[in-house]
């Protein structure tokens, strides 16, 4: 069994039950119990302390990595249970001096990784069959009230003191940063009236009130509480009817942290500081990869959780690497292998990974970088899954090989299940104006079992169980879409013989990291959302332009600003001046 | 048959009669408070005639007025200190500026925060002396609880008052729930932690007057300087009847105390506890309590909350006039912090200190009443001083709570602490004697064996008054 691996580096998104400091795990039959009992001396960097459960990046990569191994680790859990150590309080929100000592674009990406982890946690309930109840025995504030609002139920405690509340506006100038008033409106359905007093009363609102706005689901008293939770945990589980499992044991990254980048198994990120650019490269899985789907290593799990720890490094620990080349290497035969064996194994194992996926791809939707996808080489591997990337990036390059060995491949990871936040495919966004070359991409693209074109040396015992089944039949009967095609059919922004792609190549790139990354965020984040709004396009899409607009405002972060004064002895001077 | 609300019912000095709008809240909150005194107050004395002071007016020959009452027609009154014209903001960032006669909006929810904690306390130390009587020590002390209790009753009238005048729709609803929680309860305990012990026998009632009615005086006096009229003058009138309550209280353990020398002496080896009496080293666990659980009423040590309410003008520090600067910005206030698990002396910008600045004037006044116990001790010709503990010590708030101390003040590990916890702190076996001790004495004149009797009776009465009627 993989133990736990050493420090990683600067920022490690990876951890374990057994390393976890401000959350405490554990599993009873189909209860799960998460409880928050932060440690107020172990904060993600020194400077401040985590009272009254206060959380900061920490504590968000714990619960992150509980989620994450609830999912995989204890399929025979239907409901997760948030609950805190302390008795009067539950969680009083994201640490307020932290955010002051904290850069902007860490508060920013802190807001970001807290509301895709909630996210997933709701996907977790809608998708996978594990339920949330959040169990608030105390004041619930902020960040804390927005962890309810991302589970199914929430209950108040009836105390007479107790409330749930959103004092960013009133007390910070600032607003709630995970989600909170999109979820407060938009899925709780709260009243629009008294959201707006719900959010400007700093102490919050209790007892039956916050039921009658709905801002809770039940208000319950202390006697009744631990009998009332097991419940209404119980109710939750038993609506749960999603078959999971087998459990997998997920087994530890192991990231080679470098000066210059970081490397795992598969994924590699490498930046060059100086021209503030990097290149990214995920490998497709070789041919003696491990071919099932009850392991976890295998690589369709194993390659998208390095991917998601590379893209959350490349975040936090290196800001001003704004331009991010995108390749691939591999065998295109084994992704769309991979992705079809997966889209047909009818495990809750199976189907964890394929969400596993769709969420790691939003993850590369949702960060504020400029991506540009690149295929220059023929080993390059733009297949499927992977062809993903190259549809989520902000532009894509294809060198036009005189053999055409370079190109692109459909499978079913692009027909439909990998949507972004918008519930568009990104084909489907690709061609938002016309469908039609959505479908016609899928076509030409789809494999022809009828004629396999090709084959792979697998070990003989892999090869034995696979010959005849049908995904390896779909895999060896790809049909490679050349770079020519490609551009024509609308998958390549540029496809260059070699007589041009370098100087193209190198000039965009040169051109791109030239430019304002503020408004290049804001430019790419709503070129990359074509389409209907969700409550995870309105999430983030206002978390990038309010909230971080607010936070660079003199009001909240200035020398006057609440955020800035808060817990000094003056008190903020605002500019009165609206927009 | 409607409830109407008149000035004779209730005496005040806010022109009840004339405000329509007051008497409508009162008259639906008043039914309430008297069910509620009746379930939760001292139940079985109801119908007893108590010799009892009543404030029928703010002027000095109407604020004490003496005579027998029974207790659930006892006239809870509104007094407010009359309006000073031209009163300016004397601290904060709004220095010289008007006061405000009516909530501003800024800071409505903070003041609301502050008078709902405030009158949390009040009915909260009635519900836990509601036992007492049946254990009174002497009429005397009977009649002094009573006092106690129908003047907390009146200073939660005081604060309702503020909220149903200043506060609307939210106002009534919290003035309401000042009526719900309940001390102790599992369900709807009271806001403040000490306001949950139990009052359980005389030894902590007397405690209790000492040590937390005197982190009421504390509370009231950095109210009563508020830039918000209202709240200001409210406090000052409380004030005066707070101060009997700590009257109670420090004369109360020192006539323990004289009694404990007493039996010292008469018993051949010192056992007090042979005597019948409280030996002085229970007496100090008792005072080790109350004392560390009132230090805890005071709050954070830093504090933004403080810092906030001095900035904005609506609570001020102990006797603010007695400072020379009252802005209190860029100075500092020199204090024991504790960082990477160690005390150390440091200076914190005032503002946020200013909680442990009102602490450290609470302390001192305490330490004057314990000086005044020793003195005794000492007339008493016994050898022995009580001490107040560290201010570290046995702490469940602020930046002590979860660290050990000795009463000196030593850091201590958690295990260290809990080996010698009884020494420091009442344990079960000193609770079962105590209370073995609690038999009431209702004849006139006469004395509990453990309680000196007081220097002097009531209101100029001599001390075998019958100041309880009992058939
Ligand atoms: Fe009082
Ligand atoms: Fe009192």
């Amino acid at each position: 069994m993989d133990k736990p691996s050493a420090d990683g580096g600067p920022t490690r998104f990876e951890t374990h039950p057994s390393r976890y400091k401000h959350w405490k795990l554990a599993v009873t039959g189909e209860l799960a119990t998460l409880t928050m009992a932060v440690d107020d001396e172990h904060p993600h960097k020194p400077g401040y302390e985590l009272k009254l459960n206060s959380y900061d990046l920490s504590v968000d990569i714990e619960l992150a990595d509980a989620i994450l191994r609830l999912r995989f680790e204890h399929p025979e859990v239907k409901c997760v249970v948030f609950t805190a150590e302390l008795d009067r309080v539950f969680c009083s929100g994201a640490n307020i001096y932290m955010l002051g000592l904290s850069t902007h674009s860490f508060k920013v990406n802190f807001c970001k990784f807290t509301n895709e982890t909630r996210i997933y946690l709701e996907d977790a309930s809608a998708n996978s069959g594990l339920a949330s109840l959040c169990a608030c025995k105390g004041t619930t504030a902020g960040g804390g009230y927005e962890l309810a609002l991302a589970c199914d139920e929430t209950m108040l405690v009836d105390d007479g003191n107790s409330a749930v509340s959103f004092p960013e506006t009133p007390l910070l100038a600032v607003l709630p940063g995970t989600g909170g008033l999109t979820r407060l409106v938009d899925k709780r359905k709260v009243r629009r009236d008294r959201a707006d007093v719900f959010c400007t009363t700093a102490e919050g609102i209790k007892g039956k009130r916050a039921k009658e706005w709905g801002l809770v689901d039940h208000v319950v008293s202390r006697s009744s509480w631990d009998a009332t939770v097991t419940e209404r945990a119980k109710s939750l589980s038993a609506k749960q009817t999603v078959t999971r499992g087998p459990a997998v044991e997920l087994p530890a990254l192991s990231a080679k942290v470098e000066a210059n980048g970081v490397k795992y198994r598969y994924v590699e990120l490498q930046v060059d500081r100086t021209a503030r650019t990097g290149e990214l490269t995920v490998r497709g899985p070789e041919a003696s990869d491990v071919l099932d789907f009850t392991t976890p290593e295998t690589w369709s799990l194993h390659a998208f959780r390095e991917l998601d720890e590379a893209l959350l490094r490349l975040r936090f620990d290196f800001p001003e690497i704004g331009m991010i080349a995108v390749r691939t290497v591999g065998d295109p035969k084994l992704v769309v292998l991979h992705d079809e064996l997966l889209a047909t194994t009818t495990t809750g194992f199976a189907r964890e990974i394929r969400l596993l996926q769709r969420r790691v791809l939003k993850r590369f939707d949702n960060t504020a970088r400029s991506f540009y996808a690149v295929a220059d080489s023929a080993q390059s591997c733009f297949a499927g899954s992977l062809l993903e990337l190259a549809l989520g990036a902000d532009r894509f390059y294809m060198l036009i090989d005189g053999d055409q060995k370079i190109g692109v491949a459909t499978s079913v990871a692009n027909a439909g299940f990998n949507v972004m936040s918008s519930g568009l495919s990104r084909l489907g966004a690709r061609f938002y104006g016309d469908p039609e070359l959505a479908t016609a991409v899928l076509q030409r693209g789809a494999p022809k079992p009828k004629s396999p074109r090709g084959a792979i040396a697998l070990p003989p015992e892999r090869a034995k169980l696979l010959a005849e089944h049908p995904a390896y039949k779909l895999a060896m009967s790809i049909e490679m879409i050349p770079s020519e095609e490609a551009e024509k059919l609308g998958i390549a922004t540029i496809a260059a013989d070699d007589i041009d792609f370098g100087d193209e190549l190198r000039i965009a790139l040169e051109e791109r990291a030239s430019l304002s990354p503020d408004a290049l965020t804001g430019m790419e984040q709503s070129l990359r959302f074509v389409g209907p709004e969700t409550l995870e396009t309105k999430i983030f899409g206002r978390l990038s332009a309010w909230q971080n607009w607010i936070f660079t405002r003199p009001n909240s972060t200035g020398e006057h600003g609440a955020l800035t004064l808060y817990g000094k002895p003056e008190r903020p001077q605002f500019g009165w001046k609206r927009t | 048959m409607t409830n109407v609300i008149t000035d004779d019912k209730i005496p005040n000095n806010v022109n009840l009669s004339g405000d329509k709008r007051l008497q409508r809240a009162l008259e639906a909150w008043q039914p309430k408070f008297i069910d509620w005194w009746k379930e939760m107050g001292p139940a079985p004395w109801n119908e007893k005639d108590i010799y009892l002071r009543t404030a029928i007016s703010v002027e000095t020959e109407g604020w004490a007025n003496f005579d027998y009452v029974k207790m659930p027609d006892y006239r809870w009154g509104i007094f407010l200190e009359p309006k000073k014209e031209g009163r300016l903001h004397h601290f904060g960032d709004n220095m010289g500026q008007p006061v405000w006669d009516e909530v501003p909006g800024e800071f409505r929810n903070m003041l609301r925060r502050l008078i709902v904690t405030q009158g949390d306390t009040e009915p909260a130390s009635v519900e836990q002396q509601r036992k007492l009587g049946e254990t009174a020590p002497s009429l005397y002390d009977l009649r002094n609880l009573f006092q106690v209790n129908v003047e907390e009753g009146r200073h939660l009238w005081a604060m309702v008052y503020l909220l149903h005048t200043y506060f609307g729709r939210d106002g009534r609803e919290e003035a309401e729930e000042l009526l719900q929680r309940r001390s102790g309860d599992a369900d709807k305990p009271r806001i403040l932690g000490a306001f949950n012990e139990p009052t359980s026998h005389w030894v902590s009632f007397f405690m209790f007057t000492m040590f937390t009615d005197r982190d009421g005086k504390y509370q009231l006096a950095a109210l009563a300087e508020s830039a918000f009229d209202p709240l200001a003058r409210t406090c000052r009138f409380m004030l005066t009847e707070e101060a009997h309550h700590m009257f109670v209280g420090e004369t109360g353990v020192q006539r323990i105390v004289k009694r404990a020398c007493e039996l010292m002496k008469q018993e051949p080896n010192g056992d007090v506890r042979k005597a019948g009496g409280v030996d002085l080293p229970t007496i100090q666990k008792y005072l080790n309590l109350w004392y560390t659980l009132s230090l805890d009423l005071f709050g954070g040590e830093v504090s933004s909350n403080a810092a906030d309410a001095f900035a904005s003008g609506l609570k001020g520090r102990y006797k603010e006039d007695r400072y020379d600067e009252h802005k209190l910005v860029g100075s500092h206030f020199a204090m024991d912090v504790l960082e990477n698990g160690k005390v150390i002396h440091k200076d914190v910008p005032m503002r946020n200190a200013l909680n442990e600045v009102l602490r450290t004037e609470y302390i001192k006044d305490c330490q004057r009443g314990v000086d005044r116990w020793n003195k005794t001790i000492r007339e008493e010709g016994i050898e022995h001083e009580l001490k107040l503990p560290a201010n570290k010590f046995h702490r469940q708030i602020g930046m002590w709570s979860g660290h050990f101390f000795t009463p000196d003040g030593e850091m201590i590990d958690q295990a260290a602490f809990d080996a010698r916890r009884t020494e420091w702190l009442p344990n079960e076996a000193d609770e079962t004697y105590i209370k073995s001790l609690m038999q009431p004495v209702y004849e006139r004149g006469k004395m509990a064996n453990w309680i000196a009797p007081p220097i002097k009776g009531i209101n100029g009465l001599p001390g075998d008054f019958e100041y309880v009627k009992l058939p």
